[in-house]
């Protein structure tokens, strides 16, 4: 790749539009001068990337030839008096916790904690003390948001079985009540393929019938299907590469194979805000891990170069191999990894890439191929393709393809392979049957009109969040959207005001998220359709309001209804081939 | 060499000593000028003295500052290290015929009748004790739940994947196991793996029995704790180790009241077919305040008189073990794991068991198919019992064929009476373990071709704490009958004498 390349391009885009840059990101780039020579991506960064001139960060889309259409990516920034009070909700809830727990500890308050047997007393306590002060104090408190029983297909309306507390969430009683037709925006069923009826569920019944519930033994033993081995070539024929392999649990795909590929005197670089099994992989390994920023090629680069040119440390000795770890579309932030960059950079400095799609599997991409597709990249520039099973084909487990050789030595190294019960026979069944309907092998078009549908979905529901004033993170094309509430008040009282509007959505705090980026997370689905989206939204909004989580300063957009009768109009809108307003790309 | 008599060096000076020395005449003058001189001089020897000292001060910054810039390299540099460095292949090569590469291929269901690569055997390799793979009424059940929730959960159980299901197998299996408690995983490998990281953190220490399978090793590794193998069922190993500890402890009681300990071990071993001394291990955790993890993967379903287990097993009382976990694709036949114990400790992976809080949960089919396995073994407990007889029966047998006949220096029985799954290891390792294995495929081969199916005991060769030695793994179920087994018998022992000669 020639280096000069991204100082000359960088401030294009391949369809002709001038990407407008701050003239501070200029000067800056001209004094890097010399390193840009070498370095693929010593981006015209900031030194502050969120400047102080415009609050909201729009990705910055250089080196914009490797994509092949445009990336915009939005985390804007928090403002400073919702930080500031945001702070100050945990610094009440921290008082109040400590209050309490002296409370408690005195027998002022009922302690509704399980004890230790009497037996025990003397032993070690098995929890410290301060460990569980978070969920004591702060977690209990909003409880009955999470671990909602749910009792019907996760589809795009589902059941709820409705719980009751007496004892202010730290037990929970059924009332044996439903509440019926509850709309899902939180469940990772992208493709609408958790269903109980259509053709899945017939040939998961027909396999059931055939093959049984379990397999009651490991792939290397004696449980190796053939349904297994025809899901394995499947899978390879989707992602396009030579050969894949299966495995029983998407967690367990990261965690059990990292090891397989990295050990001793490897590197692994890994984004930040990875998820917890491939930190966990990692860490198994035993190798050397690095964080690098999340989505930042400039940091990756740096942490890439550094270790190629100080080798080991202690012993010096030059690495034996760097696997770059990166997932498709992060969970909690919507963001789409920047792949091409990636891969850039892999080539460039002989590294290898290990790449989750768990998220953006059968979500992204023209064919539902996931960001490979979605970018229109080589699928064998990915060295390890991995993904799960459990969200856009609804059933359960996970996968890791790549060429003939990584495959046939996970295939007698893998620890998945050789200690774990093999897949479900229905299960793989149902992985089957979806991937086919996604391929239009199944001799129809409804893959291609739920990957359309779905698409849609989200940029219409990405784009009507925006308007009414909330902070959306995320990429544009990412069915997941994060929604900010910022304030641990709020969490509750949102996924509460939601639920009395029969609308079950997630919201996520810290730990999962920064401490003062709590948000709630909305998963798009096909099986949405405008009107539930349309009623999902309308109860936003109004929860919005009764909450003041507009926070947006972003310039709303003229039109912006304040009811929402006209949106049909805008219907036209979807249909455009660049749907990315250039008072997106350029705010200031 | 000077010699200055320090003492009276500004008093007297002996010009003597000097020329004694060897100096010339003119150096001496000047020496004696010099030391006469500077009393006078103060200005001039402070200046002196001063620009020395700055100059050791230099010296000592200047030899760090050379080392750092020996270390930067300059651009060009750089890149000739990054155009020259070349890693290391993704994978190894593998040799085109290692055996990973051809499973064998089972087509249809791996019941008791299994067809392997087209061949139709009677299945002595899967873990279906309690023959609940191919039965129609947990079939049944499973398609059911099918009908009503479909496959797959899509989300983790905190987020809309607790299915009323998944509540009822929980509290089904707490009932089973007669605990407060139960949690389930949606893979038998990731329970264990991911409960003990829950508990045992940094600085913790772990005693574990050496023949733990490998999701209590990967389990160990993830938690960082401070590990102890003690030999296999050796409990005065065991009472040695944590002997030492307590002296150890004694000596910093500090630390010790936070470090948290808790010896690990399997029910039925699956490395190696026997027991643990459970009875004896409860005496010692009280005794020396440790707390007790008992994986039951193989002895869940299979021992006690109802299946609940060597708790059961023993009659000791399932309260003094501080957490159980077992999986449910053994006895149970269906995918998944769980724990159960008292809900001080089981609750706790509800926000901290990885595998639980971060894994999509299990699918609802595969939960409903579990509580109907619960529910058979509830009905009829006496199929338990009829079973135990089929593992006297193939002990003896196997104990038959290959210790007292004369040929039985050739293969030895590894596995206690009323283990479900035997290990037939070479009574004589040719010394290669390749070698040992490629026999012992043969012999497995050759009893395929009689449909008799059989498999090898397959272990990460590299990855294994303390590597079992190679052996075939014979599984007992319910479904055998007497003939089947007695043709197992005889078949594996015809393919030893033919093969092991």
């Amino acid at each position: 790749m020639p280096p000069s390349m991204t100082k000359s391009s960088a401030n294009k885009l391949t369809n002709g539009d001038v990407f407008h840059r701050t003239s501070n990101g200029k000067t800056s780039s001209r004094r890097n001068g010399f390193v840009k020579n070498h370095c693929l991506f010593q981006q015209p960064q900031q030194k502050n990337p969120r400047p102080s001139e415009n609050n909201h960060v729009v990705s910055r889309t250089t080196n914009a030839s490797l994509y092949n259409k445009v990336f915009v990516e939005q985390f804007e920034e928090t403002p400073l008096l919702v930080a500031v009070l945001t702070y100050m909700g945990y610094g009440i809830l921290t008082i109040f916790g400590y209050l309490r727990d002296f409370l408690r500890h005195w027998g002022m308050e009922k302690c509704h904690v399980a004890r230790e047997r009497e037996e025990q007393k003397d032993f070690v306590p098995l929890y410290q003390d301060f460990e569980n002060f978070y969920t004591r104090n702060l977690y209990m408190r909003i409880r009955d948001n999470w671990n909602r029983p749910i009792c019907s297909v996760p589809g795009a309306k589902m059941d709820l079985l409705e719980r009751a507390s007496k004892d202010y969430n730290w037990t929970f009683q059924h009332t044996g009540k439903l509440v019926k037709d509850v709309i899902n925006m939180g469940s990772y069923n992208y493709l609408g393929f958790a269903e109980n009826t259509g053709r899945c569920a017939d040939a998961a019944t027909e396999s059931t019938h055939h093959y049984g519930i379990g397999v009651g033994s490991t792939r290397y033993e004696m449980g190796n299907l053939d349904i297994h081995e025809e899901l394995e070539q499947l899978v390879a024929r989707f992602l396009g590469v030579e050969s894949s392999m299966a495995f029983g649990m998407g967690f367990a795909t990261n965690s059990m194979n990292i090891p397989a590929l990295a050990g001793k005197g490897c590197l692994i670089l890994s984004d930040e805000l990875n998820h917890a099994s491939l930190v966990l992989g990692a860490r198994l390994s035993g190798s050397i891990i690095r964080v690098f920023k999340h989505n930042n090629m400039v940091s990756l680069e740096k942490l890439l170069r550094d270790a190629i040119v100080h080798g080991q440390p202690r012993t010096r000795r030059p690495w034996k191999k760097i696997l770059i770890l990166v997932e498709g579309i992060y969970s909690m932030e919507g963001s789409i990894v920047r792949l091409p960059e990636v891969i850039a950079l892999k080539k460039r400095y002989k590294a290898f890439l290990y790449l989750d799609e768990a998220h953006s599997i059968g979500a992204l991409g023209p064919r539902g191929g996931g960001v490979v597709d979605y970018f229109a990249l080589d699928p064998k520039d990915v060295d390890i393709m991995m993904g799960t099973f459990t969200k856009s084909f609804g059933a359960a487990g996970g996968y890791i393809g790549g060429k003939r050789e990584l495959i046939d030595y996970l295939r007698s190294h893998s620890h998945s392979a050789i200690y774990a019960t093999s897949m479900s026979p229905p299960v793989s069944q149902q992985i089957i049957t979806s991937m086919k309907i996604i391929m239009g092998e199944d001799g129809t078009t409804l893959g291609v009109v739920r990957l359309r549908q779905l698409s849609e979905n989200t940029t219409y529901f990405r784009r009507k969040l925006r308007e009414m004033g909330f902070i959306i993170y995320g990429n544009d094309d990412s069915p997941v959207v994060p929604m900010m509430l910022y304030m641990p008040a709020k969490i509750g009282a949102f996924g509460r005001e939601m639920l009395k509007r029969n609308i079950g959505t997630v919201v996520v705090g810290f730990p999962a998220t920064p401490i003062i980026e709590s948000r709630a997370r909305f998963c798009v689905s096909a099986a949405h359709t405008r009107d539930i989206l349309d009623t999902a939204l309308e109860a936003i909004s109004e929860v919005g309001d009764i909450l003041q989580l507009k926070y947006s300063r972003h310039q709303r957009l003229p039109h912006l209804p304040s009811s929402l009768g006209s949106w049909s109009t805008e219907e036209s809108l979807l249909q455009e081939p660049s749907h990315v307003k250039p008072s997106v790309i350029n705010p200031g | 060499m000077l010699f200055i008599d320090y003492s009276s060096a500004f008093n007297t000076i002996i010009s003597t000593k000097l020329r004694t020395l060897g100096l010339n005449t003119s150096i001496c003058n000047w020496i004696l000028d010099f030391l006469m001189g500077s009393p006078q001089a103060p200005a001039y020897h402070l200046v002196l003295e001063g620009i020395l000292i700055l100059w050791i001060i230099r010296l000592l910054f200047s030899k760090t500052y050379k080392l750092q810039e020996r270390s930067d390299l300059t651009e060009k540099e750089k890149e000739d290290l990054i155009e020259e460095w070349q890693p290391e292949p993704l994978v190894p090569p593998m040799s085109k015929d290692h055996p990973s590469l051809n499973y064998d291929i089972v087509t249809g269901p791996p019941s008791h009748k299994i067809i392997v690569n087209g061949k139709e055997c009677i299945n002595f390799a899967s873990f279906n004790f309690l023959g609940f793979l191919d039965n129609e009424r947990v079939k049944q059940k499973a398609l059911t739940s099918l009908r009503r929730y479909g496959v797959g959960t899509c989300g983790p159980r905190g987020f809309y994947g607790t299915f009323d299901v998944h509540l009822e197998l929980e509290d089904r299996l707490a009932k089973f196991m007669k605990t407060e408690e139960a949690i389930i995983y949606s893979y038998g490998f990731a329970t264990i793996a991911s409960a003990i990281p829950a508990y045992s953190k940094r600085g913790d220490i772990v005693f574990v029995d050496e023949a733990a399978c490998f999701s209590i090793q990967k389990g160990l590794q993830a938690s960082r704790s401070f590990i102890k193998y003690f030999k296999h069922n050796d409990m005065e190993d065991l009472e040695r180790l944590l002997k030492e500890q307590e002296i150890e402890d004694q000596r910093n009681p500090r630390k010790a009241r936070v470090t948290r300990r808790f010896i690990i071990v399997e029910g039925l071993y699956i490395n190696t077919a026997d027991v643990c001394p459970l009875p004896d291990l409860v005496k010692l955790k009280y005794k020396y305040k440790v707390r007790i993890f008992l994986e039951e993967s193989m002895s869940f379903g299979v021992l006690g008189e109802h299946g609940r287990g060597v708790t059961e097993h023993f009659g000791v009382n399932i309260d003094d073990i501080d957490l159980i976990s077992a999986n449910m694709e053994n006895a149970v036949a269906s995918i998944g794991g769980f724990c159960c114990g008292r809900s001080f400790v089981i609750d706790h992976q509800r926000l901290s068991g990885q595998g639980y809080c971060f894994s999509a949960s299990l699918p609802p089919m595969l939960a409903a198919a579990a509580i109907e396995a619960l529910n058979i073994m509830e009905e009829d407990p006496v199929v338990i019992l009829i079973w135990f007889r089929f593992f006297i029966f193939m002990y003896d047998l196997v104990n038959k064929y290959f210790q007292i006949d004369s040929y039985s220096a050739v293969k030895s029985v590894i596995g206690e009476v009323y283990a479900p799954a035997l290990h037939l290891q070479l009574e004589r390792s040719s010394g290669s373990r390749d070698t040992d294995v490629r026999m012992l495929r043969s012999i497995v081969d050759y009893c395929l071709e009689r449909q008799i199916a059989l498999t090898l005991a397959r272990y990460l060769d590299k990855e294994e704490r303390f590597l079992p030695p190679p052996s075939i793994r014979v599984v007992v179920t319910i479904e055998q009958t007497e003939e089947d087994i007695e043709k197992a018998a005889s078949c594996i022992r015809e393919a030893a004498l033919a093969i092991l000669k």
